[in-house]
Protein backbone atom coordinates (compact mmCIF):
# COMPACT_ATOMS: atom_id res chain seq x y z
CA UNK A 1 0.00 0.00 0.00
CA UNK A 2 3.01 2.44 0.58
CA UNK A 3 3.98 2.18 -2.90
CA UNK A 4 1.00 2.20 -5.18
CA UNK A 5 1.20 0.07 -8.39
CA UNK A 6 -0.93 1.64 -10.93
CA UNK A 7 -1.46 -1.26 -12.91
CA UNK A 8 -2.91 -3.69 -9.98
CA UNK A 9 -6.86 -3.43 -9.57
CA UNK A 10 -7.90 -2.43 -6.08
CA UNK A 11 -10.81 -4.47 -4.21
CA UNK A 12 -13.76 -3.63 -1.82
CA UNK A 13 -13.75 -6.25 0.98
CA UNK A 14 -16.41 -7.35 3.27
CA UNK A 15 -15.41 -8.50 6.57
CA UNK A 16 -17.79 -10.80 9.33
CA UNK A 17 -19.59 -9.34 11.74
CA UNK A 18 -21.20 -10.83 14.41
CA UNK A 19 -24.25 -8.66 14.41
CA UNK A 20 -25.28 -7.95 10.50
CA UNK A 21 -27.83 -10.74 9.55
CA UNK A 22 -26.85 -13.02 6.76
CA UNK A 23 -30.09 -12.18 4.74
CA UNK A 24 -29.38 -8.15 5.17
CA UNK A 25 -26.04 -9.01 3.80
CA UNK A 26 -27.39 -10.72 0.90
CA UNK A 27 -30.06 -8.18 0.25
CA UNK A 28 -27.44 -5.25 0.34
CA UNK A 29 -25.18 -6.87 -1.97
CA UNK A 30 -28.30 -7.63 -4.30
CA UNK A 31 -29.45 -3.75 -3.90
CA UNK A 32 -26.45 -2.26 -4.49
CA UNK A 33 -23.94 -4.17 -6.62
CA UNK A 34 -26.86 -5.24 -8.72
CA UNK A 35 -25.84 -9.21 -7.84
CA UNK A 36 -28.37 -11.59 -8.83
CA UNK A 37 -29.69 -13.49 -5.73
CA UNK A 38 -27.03 -16.96 -5.93
CA UNK A 39 -24.08 -14.81 -6.25
CA UNK A 40 -24.73 -12.40 -3.55
CA UNK A 41 -26.22 -15.42 -1.62
CA UNK A 42 -22.55 -16.97 -1.92
CA UNK A 43 -20.22 -13.86 -1.34
CA UNK A 44 -22.34 -13.63 1.87
CA UNK A 45 -21.77 -17.23 2.50
CA UNK A 46 -17.98 -16.55 2.23
CA UNK A 47 -17.78 -13.38 4.71
CA UNK A 48 -19.70 -15.82 6.97
CA UNK A 49 -17.42 -18.62 7.12
CA UNK A 50 -14.07 -17.13 5.93
CA UNK A 51 -14.14 -14.18 7.59
CA UNK A 52 -14.12 -12.04 4.46
CA UNK A 53 -15.05 -11.63 0.74
CA UNK A 54 -13.89 -9.61 -2.15
CA UNK A 55 -17.09 -7.93 -3.18
CA UNK A 56 -15.94 -5.63 -6.45
CA UNK A 57 -13.28 -4.50 -7.94
CA UNK A 58 -12.32 -1.53 -9.86
CA UNK A 59 -10.15 2.07 -9.49
CA UNK A 60 -9.38 3.43 -6.23
CA UNK A 61 -11.69 5.74 -6.59
CA UNK A 62 -14.48 3.13 -7.76
CA UNK A 63 -13.73 1.02 -4.62
CA UNK A 64 -13.48 4.19 -1.95
CA UNK A 65 -17.62 4.99 -3.26
CA UNK A 66 -18.54 1.13 -2.99
CA UNK A 67 -16.44 1.13 0.66
CA UNK A 68 -18.50 4.14 1.74
CA UNK A 69 -21.67 2.89 0.74
CA UNK A 70 -21.02 -0.08 2.71
CA UNK A 71 -20.11 1.92 5.15
CA UNK A 72 -23.72 3.19 4.65
CA UNK A 73 -25.57 -0.05 4.83
CA UNK A 74 -23.33 -0.44 7.85
CA UNK A 75 -21.06 -3.22 6.74
CA UNK A 76 -17.72 -3.40 7.46
CA UNK A 77 -15.62 -2.83 4.82
CA UNK A 78 -12.26 -2.15 3.71
CA UNK A 79 -10.33 -1.48 -0.02
CA UNK A 80 -7.17 -2.45 -0.90
CA UNK A 81 -5.02 -3.52 -3.95
CA UNK A 82 -4.89 -6.65 -4.80
CA UNK A 83 -2.15 -8.70 -4.30
CA UNK B 1 -46.45 -8.07 20.65
CA UNK B 2 -46.01 -9.32 17.24
CA UNK B 3 -43.07 -8.12 16.33
CA UNK B 4 -43.06 -8.92 12.89
CA UNK B 5 -43.00 -6.51 9.34
CA UNK B 6 -45.66 -7.85 7.22
CA UNK B 7 -45.18 -7.24 3.02
CA UNK B 8 -47.98 -4.52 1.84
CA UNK B 9 -48.81 -5.06 -2.11
CA UNK B 10 -47.30 -2.32 -2.59
CA UNK B 11 -44.26 -3.03 -1.81
CA UNK B 12 -44.42 -2.10 1.66
CA UNK B 13 -44.42 -3.07 5.10
CA UNK B 14 -46.73 -2.76 7.75
CA UNK B 15 -46.24 -3.79 12.10
CA UNK B 16 -48.57 -3.98 15.31
CA UNK B 17 -47.10 -2.02 17.56
CA UNK B 18 -48.04 -1.50 21.29
CA UNK B 19 -47.26 1.50 23.43
CA UNK B 20 -44.28 -0.08 25.24
CA UNK B 21 -43.00 -1.07 22.14
CA UNK B 22 -43.24 2.50 20.43
CA UNK B 23 -41.73 3.80 23.63
CA UNK B 24 -39.12 1.79 23.63
CA UNK B 25 -38.05 1.84 20.09
CA UNK B 26 -38.23 5.60 20.35
CA UNK B 27 -35.92 5.91 23.48
CA UNK B 28 -32.94 3.93 21.63
CA UNK B 29 -33.42 5.59 18.37
CA UNK B 30 -33.62 8.82 20.07
CA UNK B 31 -30.16 7.59 21.80
CA UNK B 32 -28.70 7.03 18.73
CA UNK B 33 -29.73 10.01 17.08
CA UNK B 34 -27.75 11.37 20.27
CA UNK B 35 -24.45 8.92 19.86
CA UNK B 36 -24.06 9.87 15.99
CA UNK B 37 -24.81 13.45 17.10
CA UNK B 38 -23.41 16.05 14.58
CA UNK B 39 -19.87 15.02 14.61
CA UNK B 40 -17.15 17.42 14.74
CA UNK B 41 -18.89 19.90 12.91
CA UNK B 42 -18.70 23.71 13.97
CA UNK B 43 -21.79 24.56 16.59
CA UNK B 44 -24.66 26.16 15.90
CA UNK B 45 -24.44 29.82 14.82
CA UNK B 46 -22.07 29.49 12.45
CA UNK B 47 -22.47 30.53 8.53
CA UNK B 48 -24.18 27.38 7.15
CA UNK B 49 -21.21 27.13 4.41
CA UNK B 50 -18.88 26.52 6.56
CA UNK B 51 -20.41 23.46 7.59
CA UNK B 52 -20.63 22.19 4.04
CA UNK B 53 -17.10 23.07 3.68
CA UNK B 54 -15.66 21.72 6.92
CA UNK B 55 -13.37 19.10 6.75
CA UNK B 56 -14.69 15.97 8.53
CA UNK B 57 -12.84 14.26 11.42
CA UNK B 58 -9.46 11.92 10.53
CA UNK B 59 -9.60 9.66 13.49
CA UNK B 60 -11.49 7.08 14.49
CA UNK B 61 -14.62 8.00 16.95
CA UNK B 62 -13.33 6.82 20.36
CA UNK B 63 -16.52 5.30 21.42
CA UNK B 64 -16.55 1.65 20.16
CA UNK B 65 -20.11 1.41 18.96
CA UNK B 66 -19.36 4.77 16.97
CA UNK B 67 -15.92 2.93 15.66
CA UNK B 68 -18.17 0.30 14.55
CA UNK B 69 -20.67 2.52 12.61
CA UNK B 70 -17.51 4.58 10.96
CA UNK B 71 -14.67 1.86 10.36
CA UNK B 72 -11.33 2.70 8.75
CA UNK B 73 -11.53 2.26 5.28
CA UNK B 74 -7.93 1.38 4.71
CA UNK B 75 -7.38 -0.83 7.70
CA UNK B 76 -8.65 -4.61 7.31
CA UNK B 77 -9.51 -5.90 10.89
CA UNK B 78 -7.96 -9.18 9.72
CA UNK B 79 -4.27 -8.24 8.35
CA UNK B 80 -0.84 -7.78 9.94
CA UNK B 81 0.14 -5.01 7.97
CA UNK B 82 4.30 -4.14 8.11
CA UNK B 83 5.22 -0.57 9.75
CA UNK B 84 5.00 1.01 6.96
CA UNK B 85 2.20 -0.54 5.24
CA UNK B 86 0.15 0.69 8.54
CA UNK B 87 1.33 4.07 8.59
CA UNK B 88 -0.17 4.35 5.04
CA UNK B 89 -3.05 2.82 6.00
CA UNK B 90 -3.96 4.99 8.92
CA UNK B 91 -3.18 7.87 6.86
CA UNK B 92 -5.56 6.97 4.16
CA UNK B 93 -7.96 6.34 6.09
CA UNK B 94 -7.99 9.67 8.21
CA UNK B 95 -7.87 11.06 4.10
CA UNK B 96 -11.09 9.18 3.42
CA UNK B 97 -12.87 9.74 6.92
CA UNK B 98 -12.49 14.06 6.55
CA UNK B 99 -14.20 13.85 2.98
CA UNK B 100 -16.80 10.81 4.36
CA UNK B 101 -17.89 11.10 7.79
CA UNK B 102 -19.77 13.98 8.54
CA UNK B 103 -21.84 12.89 4.91
CA UNK B 104 -22.26 9.09 6.52
CA UNK B 105 -23.68 10.91 10.04
CA UNK B 106 -25.96 13.06 8.82
CA UNK B 107 -27.76 10.10 6.88
CA UNK B 108 -27.90 8.14 9.87
CA UNK B 109 -28.91 9.90 12.21
CA UNK B 110 -31.56 11.06 9.23
CA UNK B 111 -32.18 7.68 9.08
CA UNK B 112 -33.03 7.20 13.20
CA UNK B 113 -34.67 10.62 13.46
CA UNK B 114 -36.79 9.37 10.76
CA UNK B 115 -38.13 5.98 12.68
CA UNK B 116 -39.00 8.84 15.75
CA UNK B 117 -40.67 10.57 13.36
CA UNK B 118 -43.09 7.83 11.94
CA UNK B 119 -43.16 6.67 15.93
CA UNK B 120 -44.65 9.82 16.64
CA UNK B 121 -47.50 10.40 13.92
CA UNK B 122 -48.46 6.73 15.15
CA UNK B 123 -52.25 7.44 15.93
CA UNK B 124 -53.04 4.54 18.64
CA UNK B 125 -56.05 2.20 17.71
CA UNK B 126 -59.68 2.30 19.32
CA UNK B 127 -58.50 1.60 22.83
CA UNK B 128 -56.25 4.06 24.43
CA UNK B 129 -52.86 3.14 24.67
CA UNK B 130 -53.65 0.24 22.52
CA UNK B 131 -51.88 -0.91 19.49
CA UNK B 132 -51.12 0.75 16.85
CA UNK B 133 -50.46 -0.02 13.16
CA UNK B 134 -47.28 1.41 11.22
CA UNK B 135 -47.13 1.49 7.39
CA UNK B 136 -43.69 2.39 5.50
CA UNK B 137 -44.17 2.98 1.92
CA UNK B 138 -40.72 1.15 0.25
CA UNK B 139 -38.70 4.34 0.77
CA UNK B 140 -39.56 4.31 4.20
CA UNK B 141 -38.83 0.88 4.64
CA UNK B 142 -35.24 1.34 3.22
CA UNK B 143 -34.60 4.16 5.49
CA UNK B 144 -36.00 1.82 8.52
CA UNK B 145 -33.92 -0.85 7.63
CA UNK B 146 -30.81 1.32 8.10
CA UNK B 147 -31.86 2.17 11.03
CA UNK B 148 -32.41 -0.91 12.40
CA UNK B 149 -29.46 -2.29 11.36
CA UNK B 150 -27.75 0.68 12.82
CA UNK B 151 -29.54 0.15 16.12
CA UNK B 152 -28.78 -3.06 16.19
CA UNK B 153 -24.85 -2.73 15.91
CA UNK B 154 -24.58 -0.02 18.48
CA UNK B 155 -26.28 -2.52 20.78
CA UNK B 156 -24.17 -5.31 19.94
CA UNK B 157 -21.33 -3.46 19.96
CA UNK B 158 -22.26 -2.24 23.71
CA UNK B 159 -23.52 -5.90 24.28
CA UNK B 160 -20.20 -6.85 23.02
CA UNK B 161 -21.76 -9.75 21.04
CA UNK B 162 -19.18 -12.50 19.40
CA UNK B 163 -19.43 -14.99 16.92
CA UNK B 164 -19.02 -17.83 19.60
CA UNK B 165 -22.05 -17.23 21.49
CA UNK B 166 -23.88 -16.10 18.71
CA UNK B 167 -26.86 -15.12 20.71
CA UNK B 168 -26.65 -17.79 22.82
CA UNK B 169 -25.18 -17.04 26.17
CA UNK B 170 -26.54 -14.16 25.92
CA UNK B 171 -30.31 -15.67 25.58
CA UNK B 172 -29.80 -17.71 28.66
CA UNK B 173 -28.87 -14.55 31.26
CA UNK B 174 -30.91 -14.67 34.04
CA UNK B 175 -33.53 -11.95 34.93
CA UNK B 176 -31.21 -10.74 37.78
CA UNK B 177 -28.69 -9.57 34.93
CA UNK B 178 -28.54 -5.73 34.33
CA UNK B 179 -28.06 -6.70 30.44
CA UNK B 180 -31.02 -8.02 30.33
CA UNK B 181 -33.03 -6.09 29.27
CA UNK B 182 -30.77 -4.47 26.53
CA UNK B 183 -30.69 -8.14 25.40
CA UNK B 184 -34.37 -8.91 25.01
CA UNK B 185 -34.54 -5.33 23.16
CA UNK B 186 -31.33 -6.58 20.76
CA UNK B 187 -33.14 -9.89 19.71
CA UNK B 188 -36.42 -7.71 19.29
CA UNK B 189 -34.56 -5.83 16.84
CA UNK B 190 -33.31 -8.66 15.30
CA UNK B 191 -36.93 -9.95 14.57
CA UNK B 192 -38.11 -6.66 13.16
CA UNK B 193 -34.84 -6.26 11.25
CA UNK B 194 -35.00 -9.56 9.37
CA UNK B 195 -38.75 -9.46 8.45
CA UNK B 196 -38.17 -6.41 7.16
CA UNK B 197 -35.53 -7.16 4.94
CA UNK B 198 -38.08 -10.04 3.94
CA UNK B 199 -40.08 -7.61 2.38
CA UNK B 200 -37.60 -5.79 0.75
CA UNK B 201 -35.71 -9.06 -1.12
CA UNK B 202 -35.35 -8.61 -4.41
CA UNK B 203 -36.38 -11.25 -6.79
Amino acid sequence: MSVPEPDVPWVTVVHNDPVNLMSYVTYVFQSYFGYPKDKAHRLMLDVHHKGRAIVSSGTREEMERDVQAMHGYGLWATLQQER
Amino acid sequence: MSGRFEPLPDGGAAITLDEVEISILRSLAMQLAELIGPGDQPAGGGDPLDALFADGPSKPPADPALARLFPDAYSPPDQELGPREEKAAREASAEFRRFTENDLRARKREDVLTVVRDLDALTPGPSAGGPAVLELAPDKSRQWLGALNDLRLAIGTRLEVSDEDDGGELLRLPDSDPRKPMVMAYFWLGGLQETLVETLMPE
